[in-house]
């Protein structure tokens, strides 16, 4: 058994902790919708690194085919990240409900449907990780991005739940909450340079965070504080904040 | 944003775009501006720098690796490191490697590097079979020596001002193991050093540090290293954790005596005349890598590392008139670094010749520049000349005695309107 299941591969983050791993001497799969459009990324691992790199099409939105294609992975994965992520249009899912459903959908119910699944092979057989990518944004509710923050929140939760519930089947469960990060999503925001990480150094921190069963991690390390400051400000302040 | 290279010098603002789909960079390069295709920022002045670059970094994926030839076909963005952490413990390395592995492919063919071994196989376009070029109206371009010989001449060495290097293929070099056996030579001036060179020049891998602040008998008195990869099998290779800089340091901290103390420990750190040592390939190769940003340690006005190269025939005389020059003027640094190369190739701007090169490190300070045009006289004096990767402030006559091909690479630039699209601060300050 030496597979990563990567779910949502195409996000840069997704590439950076695949790379990771493979490095690390394990094989990949690599779950995305057009998954052909990682044909590349694939075959640039492979030549890194010599591990087997398997792409597999999956739409975390079809929650029907999530039992399927899990069942039909011919050798189960040692161990889960979801990097699936949608950013979305606060403002059009304001008063869009289609995009709001999209955001929480995306985020948090298409996510619940494959790791339910996981999380119930994995108990069964007593060991395996996984691994949630979250956000800082779900730890506070803000009026720029409170629909892909609550989402984050909720699978934070989620994430949370199922560690506890795990716990007593060997199973290690880690919520990674990134802070600014380079990557597509961001690209065109301007971003403080001390406060955004590059993909590669969040994916160290997953990795060395899996490694040593860590719970919780905020990548950069910085945001953990920066968001104990931002939680702690009372409501009645933030409420007229804007940050 | 706030752009430098490696020698903080100098500090201009720029905007940039990352090079993601070659669709997005077509588009880019046929919009209505001026550009320099910008690596990893390791050339040392202002080669790569002009206020829209396009940064080739991000577009990094190892394509094809045909083990049977040793051929390696990456995207253009791929850094060295990333090559040898891929290959070495498979048994592979570079054929040519300059003194530092974080410099991306693309950054390796514009300024046709060349390493430690230049006198047995030349400079990287030996090891390149062919590349993709984007020209300016994005059209790409396959190019290789045999095919289209001025557009690989031109752009291997061309500093980045013929297009954008796309992927390229590379031939790698068969190894046995990560270590090197090296052997240590104590010199005590500049005759014994050439001495030396010439007895060790069939060792495959040459380089020597030199005391540029020793005076009268002791000129060019250095530590000549050679060596050559063992042949014990050992191949598991790891890249070493490095220390860092985190901080400018202040500039003051450099100065003839530091640099004295620095040297004597140096040079004395060897006791024996001849001594042979068994090295990892990253500190054989790569001592300066260990130290993240150690381009800190001249302050943060930065630095300019001055290399020549002289014919042969007239380095010695040539070398020594430039090393009095330094050690009177008290300003050269701790990293100097003497070289015999071997024959010159054909490309337009490539830096080797047949002959000696010293490269070394001058903070930014007043009367610099001054020191550098009376060596730029002595270097042309000689029939020698300076190399561009380097480079932030030599004068456009300076450039064009040394470099006799400019005017093809001007026409080729022409020809394809690259000049009208391609162009650094150093290509314009210089009128490339």
């Amino acid at each position: 058994m030496s597979y990563v299941l990567i779910i949502g591969a195409k996000s840069d983050i997704a590439k950076a902790v695949a790379k990771k791993y493979a490095e690390n001497g394990y094989d990949l799969y690599l779950a995305a919708r057009q998954a052909s459009e990682l044909s590349e990324f694939a075959t640039n691992i492979n030549i890194r690194t010599e591990q087997k790199v398997v792409c597999i099409e999956l739409d975390i939105l079809e929650y029907d085919s999530h039992e399927d294609f899990y069942n039909q992975l011919p050798e189960k994965p040692l161990g889960v990240v979801s990097a699936v992520g949608y950013l979305g249009e606060q403002k059009q899912a304001e008063s869009d409900f289609s995009q709001a459903a999209k955001i929480i959908n995306t985020n948090f119910t298409g996510i619940v449907s494959l790791l339910n699944i996981i999380a119930n092979d994995f108990a069964k057989r007593k060991h395996g990780f996984i691994i949630g990518i979250s956000s800082v944004a779900g730890d506070r509710g803000r009026k720029s991005n409170y629909l892909y923050g609550s989402a984050k929140a909720a699978l934070s939760t989620y994430l949370s739940g199922l560690r506890n519930r795990l716990y007593e089947s060997n199973v290690d469960v880690l919520t990674v909450k990134p802070g600014f990060v380079a990557t597509k999503m961001t690209e065109n925001m301007d971003l403080p340079e001390r406060l955004t990480a590059q993909p590669d150094e969040v994916a160290q921190d997953i990795y060395n965070a899996q490694q040593k069963k860590s719970n919780v991690i905020y990548s950069k390390w910085i945001w953990r504080w920066i968001m104990f400051i931002i939680k702690i400000i009372p409501e009645w302040k933030f409420k007229g904040m804007s940050i | 944003m706030k752009l430098f290279s490696w020698g903080n010098f100098p500090k201009i603002v720029s905007r940039s775009f990352y090079v993601d789909k070659l669709s997005t960079l077509k588009k880019k390069i046929k919009e209505n501006k001026v550009f320099i295709p910008f690596g990893n920022g390791r050339s040392y002045g202002d080669s790569a720098l002009n206020h829209n670059i396009i940064k080739v970094k991000p577009y990094n994926y190892f394509i094809d690796f045909d083990a049977s030839k040793g051929l390696l076909h990456v995207q253009s963005g791929v850094l060295l490191s990333e090559i040898l952490t891929a290959f070495v413990s498979r048994g592979w390395f570079l054929k040519v490697t300059p003194g530092t592995k974080l410099i991306t492919i693309g950054g390796a063919i514009a300024s046709d590097v060349h390493g430690k071994n230049h006198h047995v196989e030349g400079c990287f376009s030996e090891c390149v079979e062919k590349f993709t070029l984007m020209l300016p109206d994005g059209e790409i371009i396959n190019c290789n020596k045999h095919d289209t010989p001025d557009l690989f001449k031109a752009t291997c060495g061309g500093m980045g001002l013929t297009g954008v290097i796309i992927d390229a293929t590379i031939m790698l070099k068969k190894i046995n193991s990560k270590y090197i056996n090296q052997t240590t030579i104590k010199t005590k001036n500049l005759k014994e050093t050439f001495n030396y060179f010439e007895k060790y020049k069939d060792s495959t891998y040459s380089v020597a540090w030199i005391d540029c602040l020793a005076k009268n008998d002791e000129i060019g008195k250095c530590l000549l290293m050679t060596g050559d990869f063992a042949n014990d099998g050992k191949l598991d290779y790891q890249a070493k954790n490095k220390i860092k800089i985190p901080f400018y340091l202040p500039a003051f901290l450099l100065n003839t005596w530091t640099v004295k103390i620095f040297n004597y420990l140096y040079y004395n750190r060897v006791a024996s005349r001849v001594s042979s040592q068994k090295v990892n390939l990253d500190s054989f190769f790569y001592p300066l890598d260990a130290i993240e940003s150690w381009n800190k340690i001249y302050g943060n006005k930065g630095f300019i590392q001055y290399q020549f190269i002289l014919p042969k025939e007239e380095s010695f005389v040539g070398l020594e008139e430039i090393l009095k020059i330094i050690s009177g003027s008290g300003k050269g640094s701790f990293l100097a670094v003497l070289k015999l190369y071997g024959k010159s190739n054909d490309n337009y701007l490539s830096f080797p010749m047949e002959g000696y090169s010293l490269a070394l490190d001058f903070k930014m300070e007043a009367g610099l520049f001054d020191l550098l045009n009376q060596l730029d006289d002595i270097v042309l004096k000689y029939g020698g000349r300076i190399y561009l990767a380097k480079d932030a402030r030599v004068t456009q006559d300076v450039f064009e005695q040394g470099y006799p091909n400019i005017d093809k690479f001007r026409q080729l630039r022409k020809k394809y309107k690259m000049n009208e699209k391609f162009n650094s601060y150093q290509s314009q300050r210089i009128g490339i």
